[in-house]
């Protein structure tokens, strides 16, 4: 039941977008972010989502992966969509029902919020389907590098996370036999009011939290006993390095925003 | 030969905590590993063995006497890197030692450290998981193979520092017959054809049978040491400490007892069943 958590999933491949330097493709990221969020009207919305769907189609990611991706964000999305519905009061007056009273911008900015968020999500997707989880966080470390300076634990950081995303698999295995254990001694996880419900993960959550210490505490041994002594000195199996493909990725990106920055000058 | 480790005199208490009070785990113990050995230390639980361990790459130091690692003081400060880097340590729980989620990329954890070049790093990994025959599952993720391959990868990410000795602590205990056998004649072949000086520690008499050396260890200190041969001949002594014996000293034990004249140090099931044979044939 844990086995289908798509949380940084990756779909290993040879394609254009996977061979992209991975900080890249994390400053890419950024300036779709921040393209996404000037976008305001049809045509740049318009921009941005030929963007997103060129990225995807050469990225040859199977579309169904990226609607997969947004189902546990389906009540945020209607959520949003509901309240913005409701709480813009401006243009004409399309429905008044009882306390209910729908206005026309309210189904503009219902829709443009709604699309904003699944563009999002998908971007971000985009990145950790293309990306390997190592490459990632390999790329974060080389980018926040110059922030050292300021004494950020930068290495240490990024160290923590891959061993995080490494310990994913291991630790929702150990949770799956915890609960199949508490079971046969008849534990019950699935009947009962919610308070109940919630009880009853105690026992699981206590007996993973003690294996997690005592699999750190392990681990750490380990990794001293193969001269592990912090992110000085440290050389890498695989350098990161830009080649041709980044810049005009980077031309892209940049084209991008400009254009936004454009249509948004002209009030589109 | 020179001895690669050196204990003298060694002694160490785990200090006491609020459960328990100091715990001293051995005194005044010498030992000495020849650097090119195979040697297997067994013992009941809580003989200090895994403890003994710790101590023969600083990852535990002396309270008393001192540990010698390649002609290096154990609880020299500044020699800590090197001596982690000369003995390689390979744990029980595979899971818990391995800290990427790329094969390839998990053997490269420890040259990385060391700060080897890349293009050396790229060679040692490529030598290393070809040397444990894991070469073709280079970019798998670790989750995803068996207990026994996971070992072997462990192995390769301690041979990737190229050490000079490997201390493994029980690397078969979490491990099916199987990958037990993936191991075992991994680290066989390591040692032989690579002259790695390897330190098993195990409780598995059978593993122990193909050391060129068996240390037994009981209550903090050495109750035999010598060829497997010389040591599983002592059964009473072994039983006595809670030991057992392989199953082919088991038998000869017992015929012997029943009044058959019979060695004890047949060792392996083709020795055992030679020497049974012979003696049928003075029987008739």
């Amino acid at each position: 039941m844990l086995k289908d958590i798509t949380l940084g999933q990756f779909f290993p491949g040879k394609s254009v977008i996977h061979r992209l330097d991975p900080r890249t493709k994390l400053l890419l990221l950024i300036i779709y972010i921040v393209a996404l969020f000037m976008a305001k009207s049809w045509c740049s919305y318009a921009l941005v989502l030929a963007f997103l769907v060129a990225v995807t189609f050469l990225g040859r990611i199977p579309f169904k992966a990226m609607t997969r991706g947004l189902k546990p964000m389906l009540v945020f999305i209607i959520f949003t969509a509901v309240l913005n519905l409701f709480y813009t009061k401006t243009g004409t007056l399309l429905l008044d029902w009882w306390i209910f009273e729908i206005w026309s911008d309210g189904i503009i900015t219902a829709f443009f919020m709604v699309m904003r968020i699944m563009m999002l999500v998908c971007g971000t997707f985009l990145l950790t389907y293309t990306t390997s989880p190592i490459a990632l966080t390999d790329a974060m470390e080389r980018l926040l590098n110059p922030l050292k300076k300021l004494h950020v634990p930068v290495h240490e950081l990024a160290m923590m996370m891959s061993i995080a995303l490494r310990f994913i698999p291991t630790l929702i295995e150990e949770t799956d036999k915890i609960i199949s254990a508490q079971k046969a001694r008849g534990a019950d996880f699935e009947t009962g009011s919610l308070m109940r419900r919630a009880k009853a993960l105690i026992p699981i959550l206590v007996p993973l939290f003690v294996s997690a210490f005592r699999r750190a505490d392990e681990l750490a041994t380990a990794m001293e006993c193969r001269c592990y002594h912090g992110g000085e000195g440290r050389t890498r199996l695989k350098v990161l390095r830009y080649a041709g493909r980044d810049i005009y990725a980077f031309i892209v990106g940049a084209l991008l925003l400009a254009g936004v920055i454009v249509l948004r000058h002209f009030g589109l | 030969m020179t001895p690669i480790i050196q204990t003298e005199n060694l002694s160490f208490t785990y200090p006491a905590s609020e459960e328990r009070l100091a715990l001293p785990v051995f005194e005044n113990l010498n030992l000495e590993i020849e650097e090119g050995s195979f040697t297997a230390v067994i013992g009941p639980n809580g003989c200090g063995k895994s403890t003994l361990a710790k101590h023969f790459n600083a990852v535990l130091l002396p309270s008393g006497g001192k540990v010698w690692v390649a002609g290096m003081d154990s609880s020299d400060e500044e020699k800590l890197l090197e001596i982690r880097r000369e003995i390689g340590m390979v744990f029980q729980n595979p899971d818990n030692q391995i800290v990427a989620n790329v094969v390839e990329e998990d053997v490269a954890f420890a040259p990385e450290n060391l700060g080897v070049p890349s293009p050396e790093i790229r060679k040692r990994v490529d030598d290393a998981l070809k040397t444990v025959g894991m070469y073709e599952y280079r970019e798998h993720a670790p989750h995803l193979l068996s207990g026994g391959q996971k070992q072997r990868i462990a192995i390769a990410g301690v041979l990737a520092m190229q050490p000079r000795c490997i201390v493994l602590d029980e690397p078969t205990a979490m491990l099916d017959p199987r990958g037990r056998e993936e191991v075992v004649s991994t680290i066989t072949r390591l040692n032989r054809e690579q002259g790695i000086t390897v330190v098993l520690i195990t409780h598995h008499m059978r593993e122990a049978v193909g050391a060129d050396r068996v240390i037994v260890m009981h209550e903090g200190g050495i109750l035999t040491d010598g060829s497997p041969r010389e040591v599983f001949s002592q059964v009473e002594l072994l039983r006595k400490a809670g030991l057992d014996v392989p199953q082919t000293t088991d038998l000869l034990y017992s015929l012997r007892n029943a009044g058959w004249d019979l060695p004890l140090d047949a060792l392996t099931v083709d020795e055992c069943a030679e020497a049974i044979a012979a003696a049928l044939q003075i029987e008739n």
